[in-house]
This record gives structure tokens, sequence and C-alpha cells, in this order.
């Protein structure tokens, strides 16, 4: 159970990764442009607000020109969580860049592990997994994990400002569990009752509403934080699709549990 | 090809009782291995996308935006 999961994760991880570079990094990367004030967009004269308690940790070239934001006024989002750029202050592009490849595996190895679980499950309901069965529920944990949060909390490019952390986290893991189980009773369940509570299910987190700020101060240009968003999505569903696909067809091939 | 079940001396009820009895002890280890393999994979997805270690993030920054975790 573990090591298909892990191997599929793995070869995952690394589609994630590389289709991450293809698309999705250098919108992050330029976002970050307009996060530190190295670039400013025609709409962003407000002034960017960094956190005056909180050190500069945009590691610019030293040949770039000095990034005006350093004494923006603070205050003015008092109370709000802040998309201060932190990553990576002392490495490398190439250590960066590293870390990431890593963190897609571990990340997919995780989700893997978690769809191993649920066909370990579904098998002791003697339901029978294989590569269909996963492109089914891999697809299913895209909407679970990532699309139906990302309904609530779209994706963030950096630099954007958002509610307070852990209750966009606690809003994070209720949808998708809400999701999954909606997911679950739907290609499970049968009857009325079944799907009456998988669409409640499915509808309660955004009934309920993620937590979400007043207005809006992103710095970026809107087609850039939107690109970022399609994109990331995008991305998504491919190796949740394949993590799916590719767990499924091992666990049918793997004789133990 | 069919399975055999009704071989000389044999009706197959034996071979569909220790089945049966073989099937129920397997669910509660199979049931096991699900709750540790959840847990492990929870863990790990945690420590990836969720905890609010400043190295941790800081390593994990890109793939958290990227992959719409809440980040920051």
């Amino acid at each position: 159970m573990v090591t298909s999961a892990v191997f599929a994760g793995l070869a995952a991880g690394l589609l994630a990764a590389l289709l991450h570079f293809a698309f999705v990094q250098n919108l992050i990367l330029l976002g970050e442009e307009y996060e530190t004030g190295a670039m400013v967009h025609f709409g962003g004269l407000i002034a960017h607000d960094h956190d005056a308690t909180e050190p500069m940790t945009h590691d610019h070239d030293a040949a770039e020109p000095a990034a005006p934001d350093a004494e923006a006024p603070a205050g003015a989002e008092a109370g709000h969580e802040h998309h201060h750029h932190a990553a990576d202050e002392d490495g490398s592009p190439l250590q960066r860049n590293a870390l990431t490849v890593l963190f897609f595996v571990v990340t997919y190895a995780s989700y893997g592990l978690i769809l191993a679980a649920g066909f370990g499950l579904a098998d002791s309901f003697g339901k029978t997994i294989g590569l269909r069965e996963g492109l089914l529920w891999g697809i299913a944990g895209f909407v679970a994990f990532q699309l139906a949060p990302a309904m609530g909390l779209e994706p963030e490019l950096p630099g954007t400002m958002a509610a307070d952390l852990a209750a966009r986290q606690l809003w994070w893991w209720g949808t998708a569990l809400a999701t999954l189980a909606g997911l679950a009773l739907i290609g499970y369940g049968k009857g009325v009752p079944a799907y009456g509570a998988a669409i409640l299910l499915l509808a309660l987190p955004h009934i309920i509403g993620a937590p979400e700020l007043e207005g809006y101060s992103g710095v970026a240009p809107p087609e850039l934080a939107a690109a970022f968003a399609a994109r990331g999505l995008g991305v998504g569903l491919l190796v949740w699709a394949t993590l799916g696909a590719l767990t499924g067809h091992l666990w049918s091939r793997s004789a133990t549990v | 090809m069919q399975r055999n079940l009704t071989a000389v001396g044999c009706d197959g009820t034996e071979t569909k009782m220790n089945a049966l009895n073989h099937t129920s002890a397997k669910t509660s280890t199979v049931l096991t291995s699900v709750l540790f393999v959840a847990m492990l994979g929870m863990t790990t997805l945690f420590l990836s996308g969720f905890a609010h270690s400043q190295t941790l993030h800081d390593a994990a920054h890109d793939v958290r935006h990227s992959t719409g975790f809440p980040c920051h």
C-alpha cells in the first residue's frame, strides 16, 4: 500500500515540478517583483505596505535598483496578514528550485498515501480499484483538495493580501473533507438520501463561506493573478489525474496490502 | 476457467466459512493499515503544506502557492 503510493507520488511530484516550472514559476517570480515594488503596476499607486516589524526578506540582485517600498507606511492594513515574500532569502535559485521539486514530491506522495488509504477502504467494501477507478479518484482528489478550496480561497499570487492564516487553513481542511465525503457518496452511495447528503456536503463549505478580507489590495496586475490561478488549477488537474491513475494501476498490480 | 468447489467429500461450505473468517480477520488488519497510511499521508501533507515553521514555509513556498495551499 505504501510502496505503490510513494512511487506514484514520486512520479506525480516530478511531473508537477516540470509543469510548475513550465507554466507557473515565472508568474510567481513576476508576482514577487510587484510584491517588493521592483515593478509597479499602473494601478498600484497606493503604497505597498510592508510590515515594519519584519525584515525585508526579498533578496534582490545587487545590480537592480533599490526597491522603493522599504519605507512604505505601516498600519494601513493592520490586523491583516501580509504576504511578504520570505522564501529562499539566503539560497540560490538552484536551491530554491531544488526545494520546490522536493516538496512537490512530498506533497504528491502524501496525496498518494491518502489515495491508497482510500483504496484500502474501498477494497474492504469489495470495490475493485484499477487504473480507471484510480483516474476518477484522482480527479475527485483534485476537486476536493484543490478546486473546491480554490472556489473560496483563490490561489494567491505572492503579494496578495488575505485573511487570517489559521482561519483559512481551517476552512481549507473543512472544505476538502466535506467535498471528499460528498464525492464518495456520489460515487459509491445509492438512493436519494445519499445524493441529497452529497449535495449538502458539497455546498456546505461555500454556504458557510471562506474567510476573506473586505476589499482588494493586490499590487500585481489582475491579468497576472488570473493566469497564475488558471495555470495552477490546470497543472493540478493533470497531476492529480496522473497520480490517481498511477496509484490505481500499481494498487491493482500489488498482490498484498 | 471455473473454480472447482465441489471436490470429493466437500460441498464447498467449509471453504466458504473459512473464507468468511479469513475475510473478517483481514478486514480489521486492512482498516488498521488504512488508518496508518492515511495518518502518514496527512502528517507529511501537513509538513509540506501547512506547518507554520518559518524554515518549512520558506522551503515549500513556491509549492504552497502553486498548489493553492493557504500561504503566509
